[in-house]
């Protein structure tokens, strides 16, 4: 089993790599260089290619990559092009505030999800199988603007509770005045993240509940919940951790239209300004970022799954 | 409870099973049956696949499967009738009074709990057992059963346990809670001769000791002649005939049963190899001499476990290979270094007396063409998502080039050849029976035109008449093709209706080879006589008597063990020779021209 989490951790390096070539590669094709960009249109060929020089820009592409990659391990990303500020600070800020509403997503998110879906497993057909797999299809087609705009209505407007505009600093507060701050964006994100979850987890319990140790299960005449609780779950784990962990990622690399809604500071709007001033130190630094935290949600969750298996775990 | 003889366990009455169509509209399956199985009887339900005989036995759990539904009539356990409680009512009886055994064990237990926790569930979660008299009654079962290590084997994952073992362990699961009445749904089909015997031998012993009722599930009339009392003949959901074990089997009445006796295979004897014809004694087709192989990467270049060691065997044109041996014997392994699959470390691979490339990848498509492989999963080797059409095609394409009106040709030829009708070509392989995908397998490989073609167990997963059919279809490619084929299978019977010669490996190694006449009769090597004397036979007190033998009181029960020195078969043989045979590799004696035997004993001695 060491072997083999050490093969995904290579896989994830190797993923981190590529990722990083394409990223640096992206950048060069943009027309204009960061010298320009950085000192507009007036400034003189001198001027320019002096700059150059002090960021490096005159060495030949695998130099300039490699100096990049060995910046960015050593945690230095470079210098904005639109303010001046190291892109290490802009995106740390900006990090934390996405990293919190997206663990506080799935703290509430994900517990009441996988409990809706197993619990439509366990009784498929039913009534409440019916409702609950209607509502997570119409959640999936429903725009995320559109169900936020649906709760600032309810909440803001009609019962006057919860502030439609999340400004406003973290700082110093417990975890339950943290979830009241952010009530708001953080039940559109649930909303955004149940459906698939749902749906997932009821799919993969329902896809172990028809193996035959089930039927010898119930042909013993273990109650429905043992079998659910002891008999299929275990099994299901691997699927299901690899879905919440895709939500995850998916949660921290910012959504964008919540952010926008609510006003709230997080990566998504950071990329948003990148793009618009043209900053693209700014986005290969978001890039990187990114690619780790997709790959260590996965790593995370293929370790999960290996441990999961009584193969893997209890070799012959 | 008061165990009286005589007492009814089961009893149906008139008992009807619907299947629910997607249109709505239902399906008999099970048209009114009616038998009954008294207190320490064992009642046989026979027939071929679809007859309904798991259908009728899950009956007696109140049990149908996902899209069935109980359509009248009356099933009585202990005198109630179970097709009309609901699951809540069942639980009481499901694992206490009524204790079921599926067919694969590998498949039932779940492979992320404990042995132990599943052993014991039942009679604990009903309260009529605390965890520690749960845990002595499985204990007592895994020495009944005669499991290894029976101290630790229940703290073992389904997985750390040999096929074998796993189907015995099943019976615990479902003797724990002392049951009234087994259902036996083809507990011995899948595993080989000589471990068949052990379990038919562990059930009997354990039925009669616990005053159970039960009823066994088989389309094998040679074990039902072994362990029941009664038999109950079906088909198509119907009774056909029932009486008590010794009528049926030597004096049955009803065509149906005739018929059922007439499939069961000949035992293997001399005389029944079947010689073809010397088409022309050319270079045999396919030869390897001397391999050496096995898996994985040890030190200095040999592979970490060393499975074939010297194993020398050609195949003539136009001829059959049988290739028999237990589980886990090299047998699968050997047809993987015949097709490429996997390079020897050691010896020659010759295609029409050239030498081959060990390496598939590095072998010219001529070459590949001539060799197919045909696997025992007709399901997992087809494409589900591929029309039959298709998957037909892309060797015609690919190996002969052929397209268009040709191929279409081609294909109706090959679909005519494993006689299957030519508007099978539009469907899907999840629209035909397992028959069907092993035809269409056959003419998979056949459409390449290869000169050998490889089966690994071809008709192990389908019932008897439906595996008699494939064999006979066989024997007329054959005829018809001049291909030869290598067929590989645990099953000594079939291996003898069909094979010009036979292989007979143990532990990696050839033990027996020669012509099929020659190996199956004396002189013998003492593992080929132990899989001949395994084969049940159906006559009832077989088992009693071949129990009693040398032969299988060594040989059974043992498993297969490679080893490095002297002769593997040492630990079951009845004939060893301490000193000698552990310590230094058998030679190869020759009883007459091409029939080999490896043994320290002398001819003499074999016979
Ligand atoms: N990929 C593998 N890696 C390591 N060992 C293997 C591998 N495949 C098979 N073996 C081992 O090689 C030996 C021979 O296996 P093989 O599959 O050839 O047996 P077999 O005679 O075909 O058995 P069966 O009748 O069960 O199909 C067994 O001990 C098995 O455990
Ligand atoms: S060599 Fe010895 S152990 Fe092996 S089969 Fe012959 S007598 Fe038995
Ligand atoms: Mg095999």
């Amino acid at each position: 089993m060491v072997i083999l989490i050490l093969k995904r951790l290579g896989i994830g390096l190797v993923t981190v790599l590529a990722v990083s070539l394409i990223i640096f590669l992206g950048t060069k094709i943009l027309p204009g260089d960061a010298a320009q960009i950085r000192l507009g249109q007036e400034a003189t060929e001198a001027n320019v290619a002096a700059f150059r020089a002090r960021l490096g820009l005159d060495k030949s592409y695998p130099e300039q990559y490699v100096y990049w990659l060995a910046d960015f391990v050593r945690g230095d990303m470079g210098t904005s092009l639109a303010s001046d500020v190291p892109i290490t600070k802009l995106i740390a800020e900006r990090y934390e505030n996405t990293v919190v509403v997206a663990s506080l997503t799935a703290i509430i998110g994900v517990p009441i999800s996988l409990a809706l879906g197993i619990l439509a497993a366990m009784f498929p057909g039913t009534l409440y199988d019916r409702v609950l797999t209607l509502i997570s299809v119409s959640l999936v087609a429903a725009p995320e603007f559109f169900t936020a705009t649906l709760l600032v209505l309810l909440f803001v407007f009609a019962l006057n509770v919860g502030n439609a505009v999340v400004v406003g600093s973290i700082e110093g507060k417990g975890i339950v005045e943290l979830i009241l701050h952010f009530a708001l964006p953080i039940t559109t994100l649930c909303f955004v993240i149940a459906s698939q979850l749902i749906r997932m987890s009821r799919a993969a319990v329902l896809n172990v509940m028809s193996s035959p140790y089930i039927e010898m299960a119930i042909l013993k005449g273990v109650p429905r919940k043992r079998i659910i609780l002891r008999h299929a779950l275990l099994n299901a784990i691997g699927p299901i951790v690899n879905v919440v962990a895709l939500n995850l990622a998916y949660l921290v690399t910012g959504v964008i239209v919540v952010e926008v809604y609510f006003g709230y500071p997080g990566l998504a709007t950071l990329i948003v300004q990148g793009v618009q001033t043209r900053d693209y130190i700014l986005i290969q630094g978001l890039g990187m970022i990114f690619c780790l935290t997709y790959v260590v949600l996965m790593l995370i969750a293929d370790i999960a799954a290996f441990v999961s298996n009584p193969r893997l775990r209890h070799p012959k | 409870m008061a165990r009286q003889q005589d007492e009814v366990v089961f009893e149906t009455r008139d008992l009807k099973i619907n299947a629910l169509r997607d249109d709505g509209t239902e399906l008999p399956i099970v048209k009114g049956v009616d038998f009954k199985v008294r207190r320490g009887e064992v009642v046989a339900l026979i027939g071929e696949s679809g007859s309904g005989k798991t259908t009728i036995s899950l009956s007696s759990l109140g049990y149908c499967k996902p899209g069935l539904k109980f359509a009248g009539g009356e099933a009585l356990l202990l005198g109630n009738n179970v097709t009309e409680m609901s699951t809540e009512d069942l639980r009481p009886y499901r694992g206490e009074k009524v204790a079921y055994l599926a067919q694969s064990a590998a498949a039932t237990f779940n492979p992320s709990l404990r042995i132990n926790e599943q052993v014991t569930e039942a009679p604990i979660l009903h309260g009529t057992k605390t965890r520690e008299e749960a845990n002595a009654k499985a204990l007592e079962l895994y020495h009944a059963l005669e499991l290894p290590d029976p101290e630790n084997i229940g703290d073992r994952f389904p997985h750390q346990v040999s096929g074998g073992q796993l189907q015995r362990l099943m019976a615990a699961m479902a003797l724990c809670g002392e049951p009234d009445l087994l259902v036996l749904d083809e507990p011995t089909t899948a595993l080989d001769v000589t471990t068949q015997i052990e379990v038919l031998k562990a059930f009997k012993q354990v039925i009669k000791e616990e005053g159970a009722a039960a009823i066994y599930v088989t389309h094998d009339l040679s074990v039902v002649a072994q362990i029941a009392d009664h038999i109950v003949v079906l088909y198509n959901g119907e009774v056909k005939e029932a009486g008590p074990v010794d009528t049926i089997i030597h004096s049955s009445k009803h065509p149906y049963t005739q018929r059922l006796m007439a499939a069961i295979k000949p035992l293997p004897e001399a005389g029944q190899g079947e010689e073809t014809k010397d088409a022309n004694a050319k270079s045999p087709a396919l030869e390897v001499r001397g391999i050496d192989a096995g898996y994985g990467k040890g030190s200095d270049g040999e592979p970490a476990a060393m499975i074939l060691r010297d194993v020398s065997v050609s195949i003539d044109r136009g001829k059959t290979v049988g290739i028999i041996g237990e589980s886990g014997c090299g047998k699968s392994t050997l047809a993987r270094v015949f097709a490429g699959l996997l390079p020897p470390v050691r010896g020659d691979i010759f295609l029409d007396g050239d030498k081959m490339n060990g390496d598939l990848g590095s072998r010219p498509r001529q070459q590949l063409q001539k060799i197919q492989f045909v696997y025992q999963m007709a399901d997992t080797a087809l494409n589900p998502r591929q029309r039959i059409r298709d998957i037909l095609g892309r060797p015609l394409e690919f190996y002969l080039g052929l397209t268009g009106k040709k191929k279409e040709q081609r294909l109706k030829q090959l679909l005519d050849m494993v006689e299957l009708p030519y508007a099978f070509a539009g469907r899907y392989p999840h629209e035909l029976s397992g028959g069907q995908k092993q035809r269409v397998n056959l003419a998979r490989a056949l459409a390449a035109e290869p000169e050998v073609v490889l089966c690994d167990e071809v008709t192990s997963a389908l019932d008897t008449i439906v595996g008699a059919n494939v064999i006979e279809l066989l024997k007329s490619l054959r005829a018809e093709t001049g291909v030869s084929f290598v067929f590989i299978s645990h099953d000594l019977s079939t291996v003898a209706s069909f094979a010009d010669e036979i292989v007979v490996l143990y532990a990696g190694r050839v033990a027996e080879q020669g012509l099929t006449d020659k190996v199956l009769s004396a002189p013998n090597h003492p593992y080929t006589k132990l899989l001949m004397s395994s084969v049940p036979e159906a006559r009832v007190g077989w088992l009693e008597e071949t129990i009693g033998t040398k032969e299988s009181s060594a040989g059974i029960g043992g498993g297969v063990t490679m080893t490095d020195t002297g002769c593997p078969f040492f630990n079951r043989c009845p004939l060893a020779i301490p000193g000698t045979c552990d310590v230094t590799s058998p030679p190869k004696r020759m009883p007459s021209e091409k029939h080999v035997i490896e043994c320290h004993r002398e001819i003499s001695e074999l016979t």
